[in-house]
């Protein structure tokens, strides 16, 4: 024993090896083919938006870091998620300064005002998009259609915009690069404001228009197990929001399946794959105990097909993960987990 | 169907956590005597409770066995000398805790045979529960499965209750650790015998020996050594840590739960750990006392890992010259890697309640990620952990702002027996555990003068 020093360390003296940057590594890792898929389907305008929002994110936590006088944070990968993910939930030719505003909206308002990585109450990137949804309304509507001719080789014209201008007309455009059976059109608008449904089929694979990254709920589906067998995301999460959505709107189905959606459908267009699987199943978001997070993803199952059917918007997801965060904390003092040997309450 | 629930719900426990186990370096080596050391640092207090009172002088021989300090009340058991030799000092020496202990310190006989002379042989079966108490205090007994509380006290049975249930503990869920495995699988006779002793004095009318299911042959061995009319039982439970805590064991043998701030008694069960009942076993009815214990040494690059029988009082320092452990070894823990302490000072000896030897080369063992602290991302990870369903992450939260009380009025602080399966499954690496010790000490202080 010719030891210099002895390490000093209270116990346990073993760990799990598996610390917040993995997970988080890990959660990138599963967004990529997502992201692959966008670029495939919706060309290069895809490919620098999520670079743009990405970059956004990124700067702006650094940046927030510098103000605060701490060390960089941009290593744990939180905000590279957030970037990617943002991207996702937008319309693929959305403007790039605007995307750019969206990234630097929801890490300086979603994540740094409350102290960084741990302490937001909502989803860094939804309140991005919460932001620019408001602040651009048209533009965050503005539907371009899935696989249009030269994706590979021009953007979307309203991908250019330059800062502070507002985005061309892209009707003419859309009508001279769309294939045949691709319109610029959503299958949730579509169904609420034409009546017209979309093949089951498509729905699933993703031959869709919408978001940038909402559109294969396969895809989605997949990347999510990967995290799920991992042991990185919390699969009652998504499993209980699609509870919500079937459940809701299964009974509206019920009532007038002339006017509401079925089911299927629901579960299957839109956000709310992207949002189960990859938001709403945000850790700092979302409560802690089953019995939490159970009441969490039905509320926001039902909130997401409330607004969908209901409210002005044709999409609801994102709305509806946002007040499940704001419930989080109310839903953690409900659900304490019962002691083990509690006594029972003598009343 | 009801029955059917019931058989899903024995054996198991809800939450706990699945560590590496790293058994496989010492399960298969049998129990081998270590050298005596030429000088043994004997601490007065190895149990909870009362210290013991010297009752020896400095230069004094003492001869194995003999009694070197007495118990001091009820809550207090003797120490004996553990070889045969003169005391040569009693005064502080270093212990694993951190604060200085007294200890009597002895100068080991080389050419002595270390025949243990003391004894008072009865024959516990004609004995009253009274007289049995007083002959297990009489023993130096205390829990050999790491707590070392005083054995005489967990098998009295309190005015006013009574035992229908003697839970015997072979669970040894820490890691690394596999000397009570051993006990079980080469003293399978003891063990039965201390049981039969432990029915005798509780009054209990049947044992059940709970074993983890990664330790099936220490199960077929004590199956094997049963009489016929013995009411003991063995069954195996699923190997989890930590399935070794009284409360988690009762929960997967029996399905009921110890009340809240309550003892196993409270639900009329007492528990007793293997190795315990093994020496009482072999002490009780020859009248001598502890020792000696049985300590698993491993750890990494420790190539005569292995578990060893060992006298009361052999300093650290003297195990790992032994064993040939020269390596540059930067940490050394005595007990499991999940509620063990890691030492100050290699001159702290083996005592009662020690049951393992651990040492590390890197700090890196921890965990490949090292020791940076994250905020907590509220992943759920440690209350999905927590065995006594506790919320550690907001008992984090608490302790970060120092609201210690609000910690135990609202958030069962006390319920916690720091098994450390909070700061294992940890992804922030936050030291929650250690923050809820540090909790619990601050609270007893301010009750203490209040």
């Amino acid at each position: 024993m010719s030891k210099k020093h002895i390490v000093l360390h209270t116990a346990p003296h073993v760990k799990k090896p598996q610390d917040v940057p993995t997970i988080m590594r890990h959660v990138v890792y599963a967004l990529l083919p997502i992201v692959a898929f966008a670029v495939y389907q919706f060309g290069i305008s895809v490919l620098v938006l999520v670079i743009v929002t990405t970059l956004a994110c990124l700067g702006t936590e650094r940046f927030f870091n510098w103000m605060g006088n701490k060390p960089s944070s941009l290593s744990d990968w939180s905000s590279t998620i957030s970037g990617i993910l943002l991207a996702l939930t937008l319309p693929p030719g959305f403007p790039l300064w605007m995307a750019a505003v969206a990234g630097i909206a929801g890490i300086a308002i979603g994540k740094a005002v409350f102290g960084g990585i741990g302490y937001n109450v909502f989803n860094p990137a939804l309140v991005g998009r919460a932001f620019v949804q408001a602040a651009f309304p048209v533009a965050i509507t503005t539907w371009t259609p899935a696989f249009f001719t030269g994706r590979f080789s021009e953007f979307v014209p309203s991908s250019l915009t330059l800062p502070f201008m507002m985005p061309p007309e892209t009707a003419e455009w859309v009508k001279q690069v769309a294939v045949d059976g691709f319109t610029g059109a959503t299958p949730l608008s579509l169904h609420k404001f034409q009546h017209i449904s979309t093949a089951p089929f498509d729905l699933y694979t993703g031959m869709v228009a919408g978001s940038a990254g909402e559109t294969s709920a396969l895809l989605i589906l997949v990347c999510g197990m990967y995290l799920v067998i991992r042991k990185m995301m919390n699969w009652q999460i998504p499993a209980w929001i699609f509870v919500g959505v079937a459940v809701t709107s299964g009974v509206l189905y019920l009532i007038n399946p002339e006017k509401f959606a079925d089911p299927v459908f629901m579960l299957f267009s839109g956000g709310l794959m992207l949002g189960a699987m990859f938001m709403a199943s945000d850790m700092v978001g979302s409560p802690l105990t089953p019995k939490g997070v159970m009441i969490y993803g039905l509320l926001i199952g039902f909130l997401t097909v409330l607004i969908r059917q209901f409210g002005s918007l044709s999409e609801g997801i994102m709305y509806a993960i946002l007040l499940g965060n704001a419930a989080t904390p109310l839903i953690d003092t409900w659900t304490q987990p019962r002691l083990f040997g509690a006594r029972r309450k003598s009343a | 169907m009801l029955a059917l629930f019931e058989k899903f719900r024995k054996g198991r426990f809800s939450h706990g956590i699945h560590p590496r186990y790293h058994k496989d370096a010492t399960r298969g080596k049998a129990i081998q005597r270590l050298a005596f050391p030429p000088r043994l640092i004997v601490p007065v207090a190895q149990h909870i409770g009362a210290p013991a009172k010297p009752v020896v002088n400095v230069g004094q021989e003492v001869l194995r066995g003999q009694i070197i300090a007495e118990a001091d009340g009820f809550l207090s058991v003797p120490v004996h000398a553990p070889a045969t030799g003169v005391v040569s000092s009693i005064g502080l020496m270093p212990s694993a805790a951190g604060p200085k202990v007294l200890s009597i310190v002895i100068e080991v006989y080389k050419a002595s045979s270390q025949y243990v002379l003391y004894g008072n042989p009865v024959e516990p079966e004609t004995l009253d529960h009274d007289e049995l108490i007083q002959r297990v205090q009489a023993t130096g007994m205390a829990g050999l499965g790491g707590a070392a509380f005083p054995s005489h006290v967990k098998l009295r049975i309190p005015h006013g209750k009574t035992a229908h249930t003697l839970v015997v503990n072979g669970c040894e869920c820490e890691p690394y650790l596999t000397c009570d495995h051993r006990v079980m699988l080469e003293q399978p006779a003891d063990l039965l015998q201390g049981i039969r002793y432990a029915l005798h004095i509780t009054g209990a009318k049947r044992a059940i020996v709970g074993i983890e299911d990664n330790k099936a042959d220490a199960a077929e061995a004590i199956k094997a050594a049963l009489k016929p009319d013995d009411p003991i039982t063995v069954e195996l439970v699923e190997t989890k840590y930590p399935q070794g805590a009284e409360k988690m064991l009762l929960k997967s043998l029996l399905g009921v739960e110890v009340p809240e701030g309550g003892l196993p008694i409270d639900i009329g069960i007492v528990v007793n750990n293997v190795g315990t009942l093994a020496q009482l076993g072999k002490l009780l009815p020859k009248g001598e006392g502890l020792i000696e214990r049985v300590v698993t040494v491993t750890g990494t690059n420790v190539a005569k890992a292995g578990n060893y029988l060992m006298p009361i009082g052999t300093p650290v320092r003297f195990i790992l010259e032994q064993l040939g452990i020269t390596a540059d070894h930067e940490k050394v823990i005595l007990g499991g890697p999940m509620m063990g302490m890691s030492l100050p000072s290699l001159d702290v000896p083996i005592t009662k309640g020690t049951s393992g030897l651990l040492v590390f080369q890197e700090r890196t063992f921890i965990g490949e990620q090292g020791e940076t602290v994250f905020p907590c991302i509220k992943c759920s990870r440690c209350v999905d952990a927590c065995p006594m369903h506790l919320n550690p992450a907001q008992m984090g939260w608490l302790a970060g702002k120092r609201h210690y009380a609000e910690m135990e009025s609202d958030f069962h602080l006390n319920s916690c027996f720091e098994c450390g399966c909070c700061s294992f499954v940890c992804p922030s690496n936050i030291p929650l555990v250690q923050y809820f010790r540090i909790a619990k000490a601050v609270n007893r202080e301010q009750k203490g003068k209040a």
